[in-house]
């Protein structure tokens, strides 16, 4: 019976697309839906959700797993999309970590993976795959971008602070790319950390004239209150990880004021960019997040190669996804050789908007930026 | 490093250890008088700090917040003794581990049912917030004042609970002989909610004054679960003293450690190196601390065999 059925199974790999109907794709997202990170998937899939609605292409079927924010589940719910489920298609993911354990196994058993969130170096360079897209950026590049910026305000001393693992030191890494100044001093907290008057006092005591920081999620909105309520007054810089529309509101007012860099505001002149924000806030009676406009143009962007090739046709259809052929909110957007993003960063105030804090575009910060890492892409 | 700047990064080891005592006190007396290991006590604080934030989003006021923190952990800490918990008494410790962890997963997920999935606000009072000038020229957060005052003063009211009253006997005894105080007559369930609901309380307040200056969030508490275990066996399972000491010492440990060793390592290395390596070792002093202490005392500092 055992080999009846493994048989069967194999006569079914064989046949492999035959058996799909033409033009249909089936996407497997996986992302994170419950635990401490939920916010971001959820803004993901919303956004992706809103996106495929709004088409209302009935040849696209979603299907949507919960990874926990564990790289392990992801790597289950992955075998399990690719072999019971049968996607084409993979998405989702926010975390580098969860990324690096599903990415590689995925694109080398012939799906296609277009990244809505993570963007770790080692799939932007060496590691780079033609059925790997990233939609969102790399990871280092908010970060160039807030070191650009923090060279048009004039600083010239900064303290740098990040959580000690690989995202966190790529933080730095591309902070420090970019900006010219002096470090005046670097510290790696521990992930997770939600005490930070330690590094407060380190940053009252080292004389900088202005602070970096990455801290994404709970981490931030801690830091933020802790911070203004010290009594330290020095300028703040970041990306847009800690300033999203998602935790500004748990932070309220010790966020107002502050810098931020991102891809992305849902004030971006363009009339893609328009419509989705009224339809996100029609949709889910809320302002969407960053993760929520990368969610919905990586959705685009696939609807856009669906209209062009079949995704039987593996070349053709991730020709017509290196097109970039759709109406990204961030306006123009294309992919460089490494199959990232080449695009413009800007940089976003938060303000108080009536009752709801949230973010104002200021100004670009840097323009048609590509990634240090696509030199090392031989593709 | 200045004189002042320790005296600051010495205070903030004291005030999270006073923090991580709030936890560990209750962890430490369900262990120590009815044998049971709660995972569920992070669940506790993080119910602690959303009913705070709750309410003060709805009246406004912060005192009112605190009372619903310590009520709403204390209920639900009730709750969960009579309907799960006190089936567990009598099983091994994995039957514990594994039910009180179903409980975090119930308490995370209904936590999100209700208030969603994306952080809540939670501020301090106007009257405490911003910093004070302390003797010496140290500036210093008036609120983390204020959290070390209440913590010392609960650990005080908790002393003489134990020491001085009717129920600290029974704690005591409690904790001595299960059996001989239920012959004695004593209403040993009743009991039982009690000190779980006590701890339940102090878990709710931690939350509720540590979720003002951090964020309230789904997961928030099982960190903090994880230092307030590392406290207990510290400390020695079962003695508030051992908790207090056992808090103040990884509150310590852990504040100190990360300032002192990429400054220490910085001696001898290139900067970015020392940052590196000393904020791992930093990561890592209190599990260090925490063998240390059982290479000499194996049952923790005040822990007795």
């Amino acid at each position: 019976m055992k080999s009846l059925v493994m048989a069967a199974s194999v006569a079914a790999l064989a046949a492999g697309g035959a058996w799909a109907e033409e033009g249909k794709v089936k996407v497997g997202m996986i992302t994170t839906l419950s635990g401490g990170g939920a916010g971001l998937g959820i803004d993901v899939r919303d956004g992706f959700l809103l996106a495929t609605k709004m088409a209302g292409n009935e040849n696209l079927e979603v299907v949507v797993e919960d990874d926990q924010r564990k790289p392990e589940i992801a790597v289950q719910l992955a075998d399990k999309m690719i072999q019971s489920e049968k996607v084409d298609v993979m998405t989702g993911i926010i975390w580098s970590n969860l990324a690096m354990a599903v990415v590689p196994a995925a694109t080398a058993q012939g799906k296609f993976y277009l990244s809505p969130n993570a963007g770790p170096s080692a799939l932007a360079g060496k590691g780079c795959n033609p059925l790997y897209f990233n939609v969102a950026w790399q990871n280092d590049n908010l970060h160039e971008a807030a070191g650009a910026y923090a060279n048009d305000a004039g600083y010239k001393n900064t303290f740098m602070l990040a959580p000690n693992y690989p995202a966190g030191k790529d933080a730095l890494t591309g902070y420090k790319r970019t900006y010219e100044g002096e470090a005046a001093g670097e510290v790696y907290t521990d992930l997770g950390q939600t005490d930070y008057a330690a590094q407060i006092a380190q940053i009252r005591a080292s004389g900088a004239d202005s602070v970096f920081f990455f801290l994404p999620g709970g981490m931030g909105i801690s830091f933020l209150k802790q911070y203004a309520n010290s009594g330290v007054d020095l300028p703040v810089v970041g990306p847009a990880f800690s300033f999203d529309q998602g935790i500004l509101q748990a932070v309220g007012e010790a966020a107002v004021g502050i810098k931020n860099t991102s891809q992305w505001n849902k004030d971006l002149d363009n009339e893609a960019n328009k419509e989705f924000v009224a339809a996100f806030q029609e949709e889910y009676d809320r302002l969407p997040s960053l993760y929520a406009s990368q969610g919905y143009d990586t959705a685009n962007l696939l609807l856009s190669a669906m209209d062009k090739a079949d995704v039987s046709d593996a070349e053709a259809f991730g020709e017509a996804l290196k097109e970039a052929d759709f109406d990204s909110v961030r306006g123009k957007f294309s992919f460089g050789n490494n199959q990232h993003p080449v695009q413009d960063y800007y940089v976003r105030e938060v303000v108080k908007e009536g009752d709801v804090y949230t973010n104002k575009l200021i100004g670009p910060s840097l323009t048609d930026h590509a990634d240090a890492y696509a030199a090392d892409c031989k593709m | 490093m200045s004189f002042i700047l320790l005296i600051e990064q010495v205070l903030n080891g004291v005030q999270s250890g006073v923090m991580l005592f709030l936890m560990a006190a209750g962890l430490t007396l369900i262990f120590g008088v009815m044998g049971l290991i709660n995972l569920a006590h992070g669940s506790l604080y993080m119910v602690g700090a959303f009913a705070a934030a709750a309410v003060a989003a709805a009246t406004g006021s912060f005192l009112l917040a605190l009372v619903a923190a310590l009520a709403a952990a204390a209920l639900a800490g009730c709750l969960i003794e009579m309907t799960v918990i006190r089936r567990l008494y009598d099983r091994d410790h994995l039957d514990q581990v594994l039910a009180t962890f179903a409980l975090i997963l119930i308490f995370s997920e209904g936590t999100r049912f209700l208030f969603g999935s994306f952080p809540l606000f939670l501020d301090i009072p106007a009257a405490l917030s911003g910093p004070v000038m302390l003797p010496g020229g140290i500036q210093y957060p008036l609120y983390r004042l204020v959290i070390i005052g209440v913590g010392l003063a609960i650990a005080a009211g908790l002393f003489l609970l134990i020491a001085r009253t009717r129920i600290g006997i029974q704690i005591r005894a409690g904790e001595a002989d299960r059996e001989m105080i239920a012959a004695l007559g004593i209403d040993i369930a009743k009991l039982y909610t009690l000190i779980f609901a006590l701890g339940a309380a102090l878990a709710g307040l931690a939350g509720a004054l540590v979720g003002a200056i951090q964020s309230v969030q789904v997961g928030m508490g099982e960190p903090v679960l994880i230092l307030a275990f590392v406290v207990i066996v510290i400390g020695g399972i079962g003695s508030i003293k051992g908790a207090l000491i056992g808090a103040l010492l990884v509150g310590l440990t852990d504040t100190l450690g990360s300032v002192l060793l990429p400054l220490f390592f910085a001696n001898f290395m290139e900067a970015s190196a020392a940052t590196s390596v000393g904020s791992s070792l930093a990561s890592m002093s209190i599990y260090i601390l925490m063998a240390g202490v059982l290479l000499f005392k194996p049952t923790g500092l005040f822990g007795e065999a």
